[in-house]
């Protein structure tokens, strides 16, 4: 539904998208993730044909977003950073107007609005100035003007940003929901957001993809060596020997500060050492009283991702190995 | 058809942004009441002049004086100038607003193109004006009631055609002022300062002066006024006002696409 073919924005010197490739499947949520700065608005504002790129090509529905721009607006709806609402309109009347400039036909219109206005739960707030509303209904209020058209494609810009915890799960879901009809690309620097809603992500960094997969392969394949922690009560001493004694080890780290009271123990990549760990520190006559694998939160993979120097010493693969 | 609609959509929004603001009101206001002023004191200094010339017909004296050119053409005349002050704080928020709310994305997003938009503004702020006009022609209307001899009604007609033309191109150059900034205020100041620059082009007007001077003495804006506001209907004149609105237009489509290729 969308391709991305190379695509590089520069202003002036600055180069803030620097050659990116990327595809959507129709239905596909695709998360766009990166630090602020990274190019995601850029991106975004391209492929709604709001700036134009220096190089490369994006196609949407099949249509140049450079070429046939009208017919790449009529089938994209778009939610910038700040929603953009007139404070001096009412609810209805901003969707009306959206609606007439979107191409929904007379007939229609109503419908659609009354639809829009029902998926983003803002029916109770038709006739307030959209400047009297919080900030989490003007946001929905962007929502409902994206979807008023009904159209395949939907880029949202952080469409989270700013709302309560509430209306956050509501957006999701309600995002959740749009996939599968909509193909979806969704900007954010909210892992967790990623995680729950989207298939794939991309995550971008000063302009470049650094990686690509889903949600699932990305924390999978940046794990490398399992790290176990093991809360033992008894000597530390006898604890610590009893799982260096464990095969397929390779280190054991014992509680520090920062460890929290238990050991850190690295098992080779893929082995699964919980079973034997468990035993031979029962078998030495310790109490286990935690066991817990830590995989690396997305958290964790985005900051690797996205920082050229390590933030823990011990995450090993840089950022190269992880895209190839 | 589709481009018609969207037209229409942009003055129906420019048109409720007027009206739900003081904007409208205050414009309105304004212009009504200073085209009532200025009836009223023209309207006595004719009454002066012909009670005056009345006596001197005794002595064979002068003829008789004409409601057309006295009070109506003087009145449009001293609107126009009035037209200057007012149509900057029409236009100031057409795009300084839109770039400052962000709602310009939206727009820009929208399937429709970057002249439709400019159209739309355009004639939405020059409908308002009409609405202007319209108000203060019925003050007029007295005139056709009361007068023994009633005015002729083309020149009032031409008079008008002229105050819109003459609105028109104002607002093309305020258009394009507030597409150059994000703030109201600088753009409706800056556009005030350049068409009180258009209107003094004109006081160069001076048959005797050098080529250079005549041509800036052409683009004075109310230079061509006179004609029209006797009733003479110059294709030239019209023609000056209207490819002055388009010229205006075209900058302001211009300054939109550039900022979008710079941004």
């Amino acid at each position: 539904m969308i391709e991305v073919e190379n695509l590089t924005k520069r202003y002036g010197r600055h180069t803030a998208v620097d050659g990116i490739s990327f595809r959507v499947n129709k239905g596909e949520i695709l998360g766009f993730l990166g630090p602020n700065g990274a190019g995601k608005t850029t991106t975004m504002r391209i492929l709604t044909c709001y700036l134009p790129a220096t190089e490369g090509t994006a196609r949407v529905a099949g249509f140049d977003v450079f070429e046939q721009p009208l017919e790449v607006k009529r089938r994209v709806g778009y939610i910038p950073e700040t929603p953009p609402l007139y404070p001096d309109m009412d609810v209805e009347t901003f969707l009306d107007f959206c609606a007439k400039i979107k191409g929904v036909p007379a007939g229609e219109r109503k419908a659609r609005i009354d639809e829009a206005a029902g998926k983003t739960r803002v029916g109770d707030v038709r006739k307030t100035l959209i400047g009297r509303l919080s900030k989490g209904y003007r946001q929905r209020v962007g929502l409902a003007q994206a979807i008023l058209a009904n159209p395949d494609v939907l880029i949202m810009d952080e469409p989270t940003a700013g709302l309560d915890p509430k209306q956050i799960i509501e957006t999701r879901e309600l995002i959740k929901g749009l996939g599968g009809d909509h193909t979806i690309i969704l900007s954010t620097h909210i892992l967790p957001e990623v995680s729950m809603t989207c298939g794939r992500v991309v995550i971008i960094n000063r302009g470049k993809v650094v990686a690509e997969d889903t949600p699932d392969n990305l924390m999978h394949r940046l794990k490398g060596a399992a790290t176990l922690r093991v809360e033992v009560r008894g000597d530390a001493g006898a604890a610590e020997s009893a799982l260096r004694g464990v095969p397929g080890v390779l280190a054991v780290r014992p509680p520090g500060p920062a460890g929290g009271g238990a050991f850190e123990v690295e098992a080779a990549a893929g082995a699964d050492v919980r079973a034997e760990v468990a035993r031979a520190v029962v078998a030495k006559g310790l109490d286990l009283v935690g066991l817990t694998q830590a995989g690396m939160s997305l958290e964790e993979i985005f900051l690797h991702l996205t920082t050229t120097e390590p933030v823990h010493g011990d995450v090993p693969p840089p950022a190269e190995e992880v895209t190839a | 058809m589709n481009a018609l609609r969207n037209v229409a959509a942009l003055v129906e929004k420019e048109w409720r942004h007027y009206f739900g603001s003081p904007i409208a009101y205050v414009a309105l206001t304004i212009w009504t009441l200073l085209f009532g002023a200025f009836y009223v004191l023209v309207f006595n200094r004719f009454l002066l002049v012909s009670m005056r010339s009345a006596q001197q017909m005794e002595f064979g004296g002068a003829p008789k004086l004409s409601l057309n050119e006295w009070v109506i053409s003087g009145v449009l005349h001293n609107m126009a100038v009035v037209a200057l002050f007012i149509t900057p704080m029409l236009t100031m928020r057409l795009f300084a607003e839109e770039k400052r709310q962000g709602t310009l994305e939206l727009l820009a997003t929208a399937p429709i193109t970057g002249l439709q938009i400019i159209l739309g503004k355009f004639l939405g702020a020059l409908s308002l004006f009409a609405l202007m006009i319209a108000a203060g022609l019925l003050n007029f209307l007295l005139l056709w009631r009361y007068a023994t001899v009633p005015p002729e009604w083309k020149p009032v007609a031409t008079g008008a055609l002229a105050l819109l033309l003459v609105g028109a191109c104002f607002i093309a150059v305020g258009l394009f002022v507030s597409t150059l900034t994000r703030n109201q205020i600088v753009a409706g100041a800056a556009t005030f300062g350049l068409l009180l620059g258009l209107w003094i082009l004109g006081w160069m007007d001076d048959p005797s002066a050098g080529p250079i001077t005549r041509v800036f003495a052409y683009l004075g804006l109310l230079t061509h006024l006179e004609e029209l506001m006797k009733g003479v209907l110059d294709l030239k004149d019209v023609v000056f006002y209207l490819s002055f609105v388009v010229f205006g237009l075209f900058l302001a489509h211009q300054s939109v696409e550039s900022q979008r290729w710079r941004a």
